[in-house]
């Protein structure tokens, strides 16, 4: 076989590795069967419409959407001037200070989850959803500086001295000239930020308690119980609200050059 | 105060940390004049001027602009403006919005804020681009833009930063004779740095030359030209054969070489220019190292026992080869009387 036939099948066995679990998942939740199978046994929406029913799936996505946007919000408000010191100040250790707040993604979640199980929630008596927003705000702050720090990077630093020139204070240089050119960078980590949350597993297992669930636990709980399609149901839509978030990201901000 | 002392720097010193950039620099601007802070990389022209607009704080000394004491004002409240040499437009503001920019923070608003915008754009040419954003525009189109929205903030002085080192040569051509002339005709005291010696002579009034932190020499163009009073003026202005004297010698790399002429007594130094240099004819001999053709003239370099020199002729002269040997002389009675050597 020549070189030309090896690349594109390659590239299809890739393509199929990456998007077959995604197809696989959407044609189990079209399944008219009492279980979870592949592939399906009929088709039907019985599943995607058993989804909004099911009481908990509705308290936990309440719970993950907060999470998700307040713990963005919470996260790009610590973050946009930790990033603006890092960028613009020669800040003592920077170097450590970005391992530091890099750590959350390099340490595996589990035992980021043990740790604030064991030495905040349970000494401290935090609330669980106190916890857990804790947890994912500290999460959700690497990409927050990551991305924040790139777009000021790319953003010459003098502006601000020439607005101070033009009567700003350094404050409101801040808000007149850095803001408005960051806006891109400052939404594309919100939606990173949202989707990591959003996607979180091994830090909300351990934070998780009676009555406060995120919705990817609240979907292994679910499992557990019953084995029915509605979880492949709800998994394709949390897929595919995830996939019009960065196609509208991309289309209305061309998303992929802050990543 | 006098309009001859209309900006003046009274012992300004500027150090970053430790490093002392500029030690007690005492300088006087007219109303009105367009200056140039000429010097190398590094001598301070650029701290100077940073220190004039407010965005350093001078160690000590102070800076008084218009009979008032500005030193400890912030740069948000000075009456200066600063062009970039990035020109520092805002990227998301188009044209007009960046012009706009500080009349708004000043509370101007309606109708006087429009005029006072357009006739900042007709100044400088650039009516039709009012709705382009900074990407869209040239460089030259932007430095037109950076200049219009400092001067539509009537400040008592606008300092200008390298302002023609981003463009391309005829726009240099172009921008200069511009700036001479939206300074003439709003008879705004300007000061601009530069490291071009060429841009300076061309543009400025007066021209004050820096040297690591202190001030060289300060004077007209034709008198910087003419008479550069130190060794290293002499150098930058294009006095390449440059020898400290001492009574009646030179010293060269090869020891003391007697000279004669009506020198002055306090001159240290002698400085010529290529053109200067006599070829074909003199006391002294030089073998020709290397040789290039400058279209009205050719140049040449030449080995010889007072070092290397370099000498210029007509180029319809015919040319020496490589290697040839010339007869040369140094006229004592072109050469620039130097005050101080030292200093290359």
């Amino acid at each position: 076989m020549s070189n030309k036939l090896y690349a594109p099948i390659i590239l299809l066995l890739v393509l199929a590795f990456l998007i077959g679990p995604f197809i696989i998942i959407i044609a189990a939740s079209l399944s008219a069967g009492e279980t979870l199978s592949f592939p399906p046994q009929g088709l039907s929406l019985r599943w995607v419409i058993k989804v909004f029913e099911v009481e908990s799936f509705r308290a936990s996505f309440g719970i993950s959407m907060f999470l998700a946007i307040g713990g963005t919000i919470a996260a790009l408000i610590l973050g946009i001037p930790a990033s603006y010191a890092l960028s613009r100040y020669k800040v003592p250790g920077a170097e450590t200070i970005r391992t530091i707040v890099s750590s959350p993604i390099i340490v595996p979640g589990i035992i980021v989850g043990l740790a604030l199980l064991r030495y905040f929630v349970v000494p401290f008596n935090f609330g669980i959803l106190f916890a857990l927003f804790l947890a994912h705000t500290a999460l959700i702050l690497p990409y927050a500086v990551r991305v924040v720090s790139a777009s000021l990077t790319n953003l010459r630093s003098d502006i601000e001295e020439a607005a101070v020139l033009l009567g700003c204070s350094r404050v409101g240089a801040f808000f007149r000239v850095v803001m408005p050119n960051i806006r891109g960078g400052i939404l594309a980590a919100f939606i990173l930020g949202f989707v990591t949350s959003f996607n979180q597993v091994p830090v909300s297992l351990f934070l998780s308690g009676p009555g406060v669930r995120t919705l990817p636990i609240d979907m292994l709980s679910y499992m557990e119980i019953t084995y029915d399609p509605s979880v492949a149901a709800l998994s394709a839509l949390l897929a595919f609200m995830s996939l019009g978030i960065v196609f509208l990201a991309e289309r209305f901000l061309g998303f992929s050059r802050y990543v | 105060m006098s309009d001859s002392r209309f900006l003046s720097l009274e012992k300004l010193t500027l150090s970053y940390g430790k490093n002392v950039a500029v030690p007690e620099m005492d300088l006087d601007i007219a109303k009105g004049e367009l200056v140039a802070l000429l010097g190398p990389s590094g001598c301070g022209k650029t701290t100077t001027m940073r220190a004039i607009a407010g965005l350093m704080e001078p160690a000590s000394g102070a800076i008084v602009l218009d009979g008032a004491n500005i030193t400890r004002v912030p740069a948000n409240k000075r009456p200066v403006g600063l062009v970039f040499q990035s020109y520092a437009l805002f990227p998301h503001l188009n044209v007009y919005e960046n012009v706009a920019f500080g009349l708004k923070l000043m509370g101007v608003k309606g109708k006087d804020l429009e005029t006072r915008v357009n006739d900042g754009l007709k100044t400088v040419g650039l009516s039709q681009y009012a709705t382009r954003k900074p990407a869209e525009l040239s460089g030259g189109q932007q430095q037109r833009v950076s200049l219009a929205r400092s001067m539509v903030m009537e400040p008592k002085v606008l300092l200008l930063d390298e302002p023609l080192s981003n463009l391309d040569a005829r726009l240099r051509l172009e921008m200069r004779t511009e700036l001479q002339r939206v300074q003439k005709e709003s008879g705004v005291t300007m000061i601009f740095v530069t490291h071009d010696q060429v841009e300076a002579l061309a543009m400025a009034d007066r021209i004050i030359v820096m040297l690591d932190g202190h001030i060289e020499q300060i004077g007209t163009p034709e008198d910087i030209y003419n008479n550069p009073a130190s060794d290293f003026v002499a150098d930058f202005v294009g006095f390449e054969n440059v020898f400290e004297r001492v009574g009646d010698t030179i010293k060269t790399a090869n020891g003391d070489v007697a000279i004669s002429g009506d020198i002055d007594d306090a001159t240290k130094g002698l400085a010529w220019r290529p053109s200067m240099v006599t070829l074909g004819e003199g006391p002294y001999e030089g073998t020709v190292r290397g040789t290039s053709f400058a279209g009205g003239t050719r140049e040449y370099l030449l080995d010889t026992p007072l070092g290397q020199i370099k000498a210029e002729c007509d180029a319809a002269l015919p040319a020496h080869d490589f290697g040839a040997v010339l007869k040369f002389d140094l006229p004592v009675a072109k050469a620039a009387q130097l005050a101080r050597t030292g200093s290359l």
